[in-house]
């Protein structure tokens, strides 16, 4: 599959399957997502052949970046092998012919669902979000006519009201992933559904795109943009994390997935970005329960 | 180029292995061609075609057999190829009055002009299994007797005649292309009627029969349904004239509507508009009623609220390849957000039990 690399013309498809003038309509629609940070663009999106949720918007946009020199990589859960990053590889691997790559600082592009990279992204570098939805207020208000208004009058006192109300409720705000964003001192934008421990890492010298298929929008932090995660002075954002090291490379400062063992409920925790801890393993650290030197590391 | 192979590749690759194995069923059993489902599964392939927009039959029955009769994947099918083709240009509007009609209802008129034609129904067939069919004998040709005429006039034109029911504007402007251009509220007429059409049959059937039950009622009659073919025209820059493409089947139904009037129109009827590719009369006369009731402000009417006069509502959850999307990626991975979700429960409980504990020292 990967001997034919069906390039301009050599296939049904162009490459990286869009159109030159989808792409076109997609790259303009980025370049004004980065000229307004954190502002939701509308596009034309198009039917992929993969359905709406499993990452249309995402695979816009990455088909729109790439080029024939790209190294791409992605990621679902921060892991490599989960089979919809499995599936969106192959689809580029088919109609684009680039190479690609599981190591984070060999990427020239990542398309990401629902993490950032442990690993700190460069200024070459393109993180590419699936999204599902890219309204940060619409949970509080379902009418697209309505917070685009809110949008455009900066209007967020019912975002501020709903943190609020939830400190009152349960002593701290009770959204643990997709934790609103300021971007630039402007718009609210949800940063997707990325754990809210990845929050301080939308500041980044990479380019940031956020492509949402379904709903039709896009949307862009450029490098070194400033991204607040809302909060109150008295009750700072918190980017919380399970309070264990990593069972496979003993990374303290990881994001950790909680992995049930055995029928008894035995759990242990290691890191979710599967690069990250097999570089650290390689490099020759160990957690408390990694083959084969589990009793040597404790 | 070195790609490592994960579980995850290996379990997709002998996933879709066993799904065509699957989808062929027994081999004993002769395999079913894409004629066969075009010619005998026809209101399914229309159904592909009307929700896909794509008119194209063969490739209808191509989809619903790749799709082992999944609908709602075989018309994402379509869609995935539809959008993937050139836009060499637009046709001119078809005249559904030229229409060679196969059917032709009035419910309004006893009879009129044109006559009142069944047509291929199956209106009057009694719901009753026909276990000859599993015998798979020949069926008699039908009866043919030489069409009355040629054009058939429509009724709300006599309607018209008298300033009865409200004029429809002619307009010139160039309808905005759903396909092209990302949706915006509040959407023209023109905009929502092509949502409803490529819209799910089953939502716009339930959103129409909710009016009817009360949630914006509008008392509909079916002024007509007609179905049969019309000519494609398309104007060629180099010849300068429209020349027929081809000839596609269109089921079109008009609905007139009780209106007491406003402040500033005397009590008249009022229309609502149904157009869809092939014999698909459920999808037209819902989507007429839809219409109808989506027209609320334009007309004057009160919005008492009803889901099917919220334009957003309608017309953001129409679409069956986005909300199945949607709906079932729920299904993918989602451990990270769960994890985070988890720690926060686990918290807020640690810290609930603690302060119940202090409450009761």
């Amino acid at each position: 599959m990967t001997e034919d690399r069906p390039g301009i013309g050599t296939d049904a498809y162009n490459f990286a399957y869009l159109d030159e003038q989808t792409k076109r309509m997609i790259r303009r629609a980025i370049l004004k997502g980065v000229a307004i940070p954190g502002y939701q663009v509308p596009f034309a999106s198009r039917e992929m052949p993969m359905p709406y949720g499993w990452g249309t918007g995402g695979v816009q946009v990455t088909a729109a970046c790439l080029t024939p020199a790209d190294r791409l990589k992605v990621i679902d859960q921060g892991a490599d092998d989960t089979t919809n990053a499995v599936s969106i590889r192959k689809f580029f691997e088919r109609t684009a012919g680039v190479e690609t790559t599981e190591h984070t600082t060999e990427a020239t592009v990542i398309q990401t669902r629902h993490r950032i990279p442990e690993t700190p992204m460069t200024d070459d570098q393109i993180l590419v979000y699936q999204v599902p939805i890219p309204e940060p207020l619409r949970f509080l208000e379902p009418r697209e006519t309505e917070t685009r208004k809110m949008h455009g009058l900066e209007e967020y006192g019912l975002m501020h009201v709903k943190l609020y109300e939830d400190i009152a409720r349960h002593g701290e705000i009770a959204t643990a992933y997709a934790y609103p964003v300021k971007v630039e001192g402007r718009y609210v934008m949800d940063p997707s559904p990325i754990p809210k421990f990845d929050n301080p890492r939308l500041e980044s010298p990479a380019l940031q795109l956020f492509g949402a298929g379904r709903e039709q929008r896009i949307y862009a932090v450029p490098p070194y943009s400033k991204v607040m995660s809302l909060d109150f002075e008295d009750h700072p954002f918190n980017p919380s994390k399970a309070d264990h090291p990593c069972a496979l490379c003993g990374a303290e400062n990881t994001y950790l997935d909680e992995v049930i063992m055995d029928d008894a409920g035995g759990r242990m925790f290691v890191c979710s970005d599967t690069d990250y801890c097999a570089t650290r393993q390689a490099e020759g650290h160990r957690g408390a329960q990694s083959a084969p030197f589990t009793e040597a590391a404790e | 180029m070195y790609v490592a192979v994960k579980g995850g590749e290996r379990a997709i690759d002998n996933a879709h292995e066993w799904l065509a194995e699957e989808r062929r069923g027994d081999p004993a059993v002769p395999e079913l061609s894409v004629a066969q489902i075009r010619e005998q599964m026809k209101l399914a392939v229309n159904r592909v075609m009307a929700e896909g927009s794509l008119y194209d039959p063969d490739l209808a029955a191509l989809a619903i057999k790749q799709s082992r009769g999944d609908l709602i994947e075989a018309i994402f099918l379509i869609r995935a190829y539809r959008t993937t083709l050139p836009r060499i240009g637009h046709s001119e509007p078809v005249d559904t009055g030229a229409m060679i009609c196969d059917r032709r209802v009035s419910a309004t008129f006893k009879d009129a002009p044109g006559g009142q034609v069944l047509g291929p129904t199956f209106d009057y067939t009694h719901r009753l299994l026909d276990f000859k069919l599993a015998a798979e004998g020949e069926t008699p040709r039908a009866q043919e007797v030489e069409a009355a005429r040629k054009e058939t006039p429509r009724i709300t034109d006599f309607l018209n005649r008298d300033g009865l029911i409200q004029k429809e504007t002619p307009s010139d402007e160039t309808p905005p292309d759903m396909t092209r251009a990302p949706m915006e509220y509040p959407a023209n007429r023109a905009l929502r009627l092509q949502a409803l059409t490529r819209g799910d049959e089953g939502f716009v059937l339930g959103m129409a029969y909710s009016t009817q039950r009360g949630y914006g009622r509008n008392h509909p009659f079916v002024g007509e349904l007609r179905i049969g073919k019309v000519p494609v025209e398309m104007e060629i820059p180099e010849l300068g004239f429209a020349v027929e493409i081809g000839e596609i089947d269109l089921t079109e139904c008009e609905t007139v509507n009780q209106f007491a009037g406003s402040k500033t129109e005397p009590p008249q009827f009022t229309r609502g508009y149904g157009l869809v590719f092939g014999q698909t009369e459920r999808k037209a006369i819902s989507m007429a009623l839809v219409d109808r009731s989506l027209r609320w402000e334009e007309l004057g009417e009160d919005n008492v609220g009803a889901p099917a006069q919220d334009e957003e509502f309608v017309l953001s959850h129409s679409d069956n390849i986005q909300a199945t999307g949607f709906l079932e990626h729920i299904k993918l991975p989602h451990y990270v957000d769960f994890q985070s979700e988890l720690e926060l429960v686990r918290r807020m409980r640690a810290e609930a039990q603690a302060s119940y504990k202090d409450a009761a020292e």
